[in-house]
């Protein structure tokens, strides 16, 4: 451990901050509506920051000033809002048609239970039952269109343009958490420690971003009003290290769980930057904290939206992984969380302006 | 009176696939014990509950029969701390993605039914249902931990909680048939404060889901004069054929077909007008998917009737009823006991 690190004080995971992801996760925000999610982080951040506001999107930005004149400006983005539906049509007898928001699978719904509107209403997604299917029905596939959403039949408080999200508990299993909505509520909940335990010589902009899994519309406005001189995006990655259908080798798990944060290379929205990737790997291994590189190639984060802002922020971003992810619940490590939030951590310590020195 | 909600969320918050009723069955037990005569399991272990008739003897006797079996999966193989699984009773593999499960290892350890990704997949995952042979369990825990707590064999219950909604109704898994042992109940709970003449076995049945195992054997060692099922219909619901199912929290269903005694069912029927208790025909053409199909080809064979509880969503984890149906399905019942006498069998005759 280097002097650094014992000097300052780590955010760790403890009952605190397991509440407060429980909290996170059970919170529906789907995109759009993410007020049930930002309530929690302005609670949480207000204290702790020099200034917060929320924009006209939806978006919280909170800073945390520096001790030092001049201070590298860096933003820290973490997306609020999850994957669900809208009430789009009322068919009567409490049956809603209903059109997903994100990226979801037809079977996402299929069979589920979700908590509608405000008040977490129960209502279900059905289907047709299986003794009544034709026997080609059994193996076809079919289409979010032809589901419904079934809150009892009795009219109330459920109503057209309602958002509904998985209704699904988060619990700890060994050294796993499971619920819902944990991309990005990890994100976010490491952003809370952050700001709450950042060192004083950046000046730390927290971007609780809206509208992620929508086209990363909330991270494009932050980073135009923060207009910082590099961003790190705090997300949560696929990690798809199962078995193969065969059991031959999986070389296409593109992070694994167990594995530590991951650190981005490439992803279909952003070629990362080369000398933060090399920080976040160096600072990595100067304090032995697991990391792994996610295999480049498809997905993205709000750093697409970010890295193109005004004249361009050189940006970074790094995962927790988590499988089952835009499902109704994901499955993470509690090791992982950790050891991402003390990379971050670490990182944003020793972060200087010299990281960008030189030509990219 | 055993109130019907909390009973029956209790009820469907026990385990017990197909084969595995052990679970559940001390609830039933202990909601029959004060309002029976008697009660004993049968050999495969179905539970039979008796309250004796005032009637002279030889009295007859009548058969209720409900199950308490759930459909449910079971553990085939271990792969790197996943589980494969295979299908215990008619499963919709449509709606398994993503679907929480309690895995009863040697412990209770809580699942989640998850595809393989896409990726790792021979076939493009858009253009088909994922088959179950695809799918996996994890439980969230390391593959040594899981090799030490899970063995080949294990059973796999749906882990979905009952959820109450709106107009009366309750969503949850093993609706089928655990709503069923609910009606019972409250016909047993009934029939415990009035007289009646026949004798009645009140029978909670195993395994119906794969194999009619219980009510075939149970109706053989107690051999009943009458037979009635109690079981879920097809409700009213988007997707669902209207021609083929049943308004739901607006009634039950007395089943007509090769399978009842069509003067049993013009028996019930009446009484259901007399007490205006709102019920349909439902006709089924062939085959009863119920007890009923075992226990009427019983020894010399058994007169039966089936009485249907509208269901949505059947056999998905989140199958919809409403409370309101499973009372009339239980007063239906009880209602028709206390009224046969001695000459009732006389009537069970072919007016051809």
């Amino acid at each position: 451990m280097t002097k650094a690190t014992r000097e300052i004080h780590l955010p760790q995971i403890g009952d605190e901050q397991l509440k407060l992801l429980e909290r996170l996760s059970n919170a529906c925000a789907v995109s759009g509506d993410e007020g049930e999610v930002r309530k929690i982080v302005l609670e949480e951040v207000r204290p702790y920051t020099d200034e917060v506001k929320v924009d006209t999107l939806g978006n919280v930005l909170a800073t945390k000033r520096s001790s030092v004149e001049r201070p590298l400006r860096v933003m820290v983005a973490a997306h609020m809002d999850e994957v669900g539906l809208m009430l789009t049509s009322d068919e009567g007898e409490g049956i809603y048609r209903f059109e997903s928001v994100g990226g979801t699978s037809v079977y996402d719904f299929s069979g589920k239970v979700m908590w509608v509107g405000k008040e977490h209403l129960p209502g279900v997604i059905g289907l047709k039952p299986i003794h009544l299917l034709e026997p080609a029905e059994i193996k076809r596939q079919f289409t979010v269109d032809s589901l419904r959403l079934d809150v009892g039949p009795a009219t109330g408080k459920v109503k057209i343009g309602d958002r509904a999200a998985f209704a699904t508990p988060f619990i700890r299993q060994g050294p796993s958490l499971r619920g819902k909505a944990l991309d990005n509520r990890l994100g976010v909940a490491i952003l809370i420690e952050l700001v709450k335990h950042t060192s004083p010589l950046i000046e730390l902009q927290a971007a609780f971003t809206v509208q992620e899994e929508i086209g990363l519309r909330g991270a494009r406005v932050a980073a135009f009003s923060l207009n910082p001189d590099m961003a790190l995006i705090l997300d949560s990655t696929p990690a798809y290290d199962l078995p193969t259908w065969d059991v031959d080798e999986n070389v296409r798990y593109n992070t694994r769980l167990g594995s530590g944060p991951a650190i981005y290379v490439a992803d279909s929205g952003t070629l990362y930057d080369p000398r933060l990737v090399r920080y976040l790997v160096e600072t990595a291994k100067a304090h032995g904290i697991p990391y792994q590189v996610r295999q480049p190639g498809g997905g993205g984060t709000d750093a697409g939206a970010i890295h193109k802002q005004r004249v361009g922020v050189p940006s970074v971003s790094i995962s927790v992984p988590g499988r089952y992810h835009h499902s109704p619940a994901a499955i993470v490590r509690l090791s992982d969380w950790q050891h991402t939030m003390n990379l971050v951590a670490i990182a944003l310590i020793h972060l200087t302006s010299k990281v960008l020195d030189g030509e990219r | 009176m055993t109130e019907i909600l909390p009973f029956l969320k209790e009820l469907i918050s026990a385990p017990g696939i197909s084969g595995y009723e052990s679970g559940v069955r001390p609830l039933i037990e202990k909601a029959w014990e004060p309002v029976t005569d008697k009660m004993s399991l049968s050999r495969l272990g179905s539970l039979h509950g008796f309250q004796q008739g005032t009637g002279p003897e030889p009295r007859p006797s009548i058969l209720v029969a409900a199950h308490m079996d759930a459909i449910g999966l079971m553990v085939n193989a271990l792969i790197d701390g996943f589980l494969r699984v295979t299908s215990i009773g008619g499963i919709d593999t449509r709606v398994l993605p993503g679907q929480m499960v309690t895995v009863h290892g040697r412990q209770d350890l809580p699942g989640m039914i998850v595809p393989t990704p896409a990726r790792l997949l021979p076939f493009n995952a858009q253009d088909t249902v994922v088959p179950l042979e695809y799918l996996l369990v994890d439980v969230g825990l390391l593959p040594d931990e899981v090799a030490t707590l899970v063995r080949v064999g294990d059973p796999i219950s749906f882990a979905q909680p009952p959820v109450e909604t709106a107009g009366g109704t309750l969503v949850g898994h093993t609706l089928d048939d655990r709503a069923a042992i609910a009606a019972l109940t409250h016909c047993l709970e009934m029939l415990h404060s009035r007289p009646h003449m026949w004798d009645v076995w009140a029978v909670a049945t195993v395994q119906e889901e794969v194999t009619y195992g219980g009510g075939l054997t149970s109706a053989f060692q107690l051999r009943p004069s009458l037979a009635v099922s109690i079981d879920v219909t097809f409700a009213s619901s988007p997707g669902s054929p209207s021609h083929l199912s049943f308004p739901l929290g607006k009634g039950i269903t007395l089943e007509w077909g090769p399978n009842t005694h069509p003067v049993l069912y013009k028996a019930l029927k009446e009484l259901a007008e007399r007490l205006e208790i709102p019920v349909c025909l439902e006709p089924v053409p062939t085959e009863s998917g119920t007890d009923t199909y075992a226990m009427q080809v019983v020894a010399e064979g058994i007169p039966n009737v089936v009485i249907g509880i509208p269901l949505r969503y059947m056999h998905t984890p989140a199958e919809m009823v409403a409370l309101k149906d499973i009372t009339r399905a239980g007063r239906l019942v009880a209602e028709f006991i206390s009224q046969l006498d001695e000459k009732f069998l006389d009537k069970l005759t072919w007016e051809d």
